[in-house]
């Protein structure tokens, strides 16, 4: 796994008033049949999830290459593992608080060490999962797959990217996480933009300070970077869809051009994106941060705009966080 | 029963397996002395299933490692991976004299089974009950392709408390896998075991395995796991058999072919000492050396 070339200019966004709210989890099932289309090696396999990963799409569609394993994820991983050594190309329908804990022995014994090419799919991951509260909820996935060796680890922000990753994951040998989203969410991105594993995606080049975000935060980190150029605040904007192999090179760019690195995910802020950027930059640049995330604690079901608000997910709170690290000051020189 | 056969060899006579199995113990424990780690008790109790495997029952070509149609063994107690080197070098896959560095860095002879570096292993293990899984996904696969490979994997008894097992069974039975075997090597110890005070007999690990496969849907043979003419009737009940996956129960004692060995936990691993060696290749070369009438 290495990283591509940093994109140093950024990248065109939709028209403000044409960003479609789609949920992710329906982008997902119509890319697998999509993709199965021109891949028949590619079989989903599901944990009694199907019509809330939205995997029935595709068990509608290519019912021969769909096969519903019950609710036992961890003999699911153990059978997608048999069927990759045979040359199918299994990709795993369940939620990604399942995946990324009860199976994580098995994703790392059969999966990851031999580096069979599984495509691990957690759905409903982070905060907004259909008021299911904290055993549903997904606050350590990109931690636990980013710190496991030889697994790729992808968090789209729309349905357009990830449509995009889909395709690289088929073209991408081995195992690759997959964090997906249950609630719709706005289109960022033109029809025609692709994905490049490993590569972060520069959205906004503002010269104060730099929102590095990822998944769906990245929205509201666009969000945020508006409120701020209301206070004559112009932030970089850097997304990274990648979370592991980490674009190291567009990361120390941002601080470099900005001296002040805010990350927001939503994820906790130990281990996932606030973690990756913390450690590269301390290693080549260390900058003046906030993390914007889950502050080492579990959730709780509600509404959406009532989770985002009191766990401190919202553009907002992206906003608050970008000010204060400019307040604190950048080191003396 | 394949089109495909790569069996060149003519088939062994249960006296050739004997023999195969006292060279294959001996190698067991002489690694595992040199080694100065690994375990005893479980490849030993695995040893005549694993030579029957692979000198009679699997569809396999040492040549041809990777080869596509070949038959997949999963070593599912991946602890008692000498006992599968041992015979996976004795068929030809790679040097005997390479179990020299078993356990040694670098060596493709891990201390649990690692597909990733020695080609002939299907997959890696060494985390008790994940072995299955993968066995049944293999079978699944084999069904879609079209494709006439068997799959086997060997469990352990005490591997068995693990839930995802059970979890395999269910599903394997469901989708009527009969490609696959499971081989369940009962031996009646696992590492230490339900304690009971005084001495080194204890409780059976996990209860009457048989019941509890057919209770999931599976097809359930038993045999006496150190008896070659009873594992080769035992395989041929196992392919015969459509419409359900097989389970062999296989009764065999852990530590088999080495008198002190047999039956103690203690020497579930353990490292014998120079005299235990010489004690335990005394007696496999005895076993290996009589007559046995041929079968
Ligand atoms: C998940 C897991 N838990 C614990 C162990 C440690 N362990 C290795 S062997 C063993 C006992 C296995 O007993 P059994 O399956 O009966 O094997 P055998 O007696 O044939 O050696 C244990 C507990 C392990 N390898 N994996």
């Amino acid at each position: 796994m290495s990283a591509s070339p940093t994109v140093t200019a950024p990248v065109a966004l939709r028209p403000i008033d044409d960003r479609p709210e789609v949920p992710m989890r329906d982008a997902w099932g119509k890319g697998l049949v999509a993709l199965a289309a021109e891949y028949p090696e590619l079989v989903v396999l599901d944990g009694d999830l199907a019509n809330s990963t939205r995997a029935d799409l595709f068990a509608a569609a290519v019912p021969d290459r769909f096969f519903e394993l019950g609710i036992a994820e961890q003999n699911m991983v153990g059978m997608a593992a048999g069927l990759a050594t045979v040359g199918y190309v299994p990709w795993i329908s369940t939620f990604a608080a399942f995946l990324a804990k009860r199976a994580l022995d098995q994703i790392r014994v059969v999966v990851a060490q031999p580096g069979l090419n599984v495509k691990l799919c957690g759905s409903y991951s982070g905060i907004l999962t259909g008021k299911t509260g904290k055993t549903h909820q997904s606050v350590e996935d990109l931690a636990v797959f980013r710190a496991m060796p030889g697994v790729a680890t992808i968090a789209p922000a729309d349905a357009i990217e990830l449509r995009s990753a889909m395709r690289a994951m088929m073209e991408t040998l081995g195992p690759v996480y997959l964090r997906l989203t249950r609630d719709p969410s706005p289109t960022i991105f033109p029809d025609d933009y692709a994905f490049r594993l490993g590569a972060g995606v520069l959205l906004c080049d503002g010269e104060d300070v730099a929102l590095i975000s990822t998944g769906v935060q990245t929205v509201r980190a666009l969000d945020a970077a508006d409120l701020l150029a209301a206070d004559g605040i112009a932030a970089t904007v850097l997304h990274l869809p990648t979370i592991k192999p980490l674009d190291t090179a567009a990361v120390v760019a941002a601080a470099e051009r900005t001296g002040a690195v805010v990350t927001a995910e939503d994820h906790s802020i130990i281990g996932g994106l606030g973690g990756a950027v913390a450690e590269a930059l301390a290693e080549t640049r260390p900058t003046p941060m906030r993390r914007v995330g889950w502050r080492d604690t579990y959730g709780e079901s509600g509404p959406n705009d009532a989770l985002l608000e009191k766990y401190g997910l919202t553009a907002a709170h992206v906003a608050a966080a970008a000010r204060e690290v400019l307040g604190a000051g950048r080191p003396a020189s | 029963m394949t089109e495909t056969v790569a069996i060149a060899q003519p088939r062994p006579s249960l006296a050739d397996l004997r023999r195969r199995s006292a060279e294959a113990r001996g190698l067991i424990v002489a690694a595992v002395h040199k080694a100065g780690a690994g375990h005893l008790g479980g490849p030993l109790s695995a040893t005549d299933l694993l030579v029957a495997l692979y000198f009679d029952a699997l569809n396999v070509d040492p040549e041809r490692p990777r080869w596509d149609e070949r038959d997949r063994f999963i070593l599912s107690k991946g602890h008692s991976s000498i006992g599968l080197y041992a015979v996976l070098a004795l068929r030809g896959y790679f040097p005997v004299a390479e179990l020299d560095t078993f356990d040694q860095i670098d060596s493709r002879l891990q201390g649990h089974p690692d597909m990733s570096k020695l080609p002939g292993l299907d997959m890696s293990t060494g985390s008790l009950g994940q072995g299955l899984s993968p066995g049944v996904g293999m079978a699944l696969g084999a069904r879609l392709k079209g494709a006439s490979f068997r799959t086997w994997v060997m469990l352990g008894d005490g591997e068995l408390q693990e839930g995802q097992i059970w979890e395999a069974a269910f599903v394997a039975a469901r989708y009527e896998l009969d490609s696959v075997t499971a081989i369940v090597d009962c031996n009646g110890l696992p590492q230490f075991g339900w304690p009971e005070t005084g001495g080194f007999t204890r409780e059976r690990s996990f209860d009457d395995p048989g019941a509890k496969f057919a209770a999931f849907g599976w097809h359930v043979v038993e045999c006496d796991g150190h008896d070659h003419g009873a594992i080769r009737d035992a395989f041929a009940a196992a392919v015969a058999h459509k419409g359900q996956p097989t389970c062999i129960v296989a009764q065999t004692v852990k530590g088999k072919g080495v008198s002190f060995m047999e039956r103690d936990f203690n020497w579930h691993a353990k490292v014998p000492t120079d005299d235990h060696l010489a004690t335990a290749l005394a007696e496999i070369e005895a076993i290996r050396a009589q007559p046995g009438e041929e079968g």
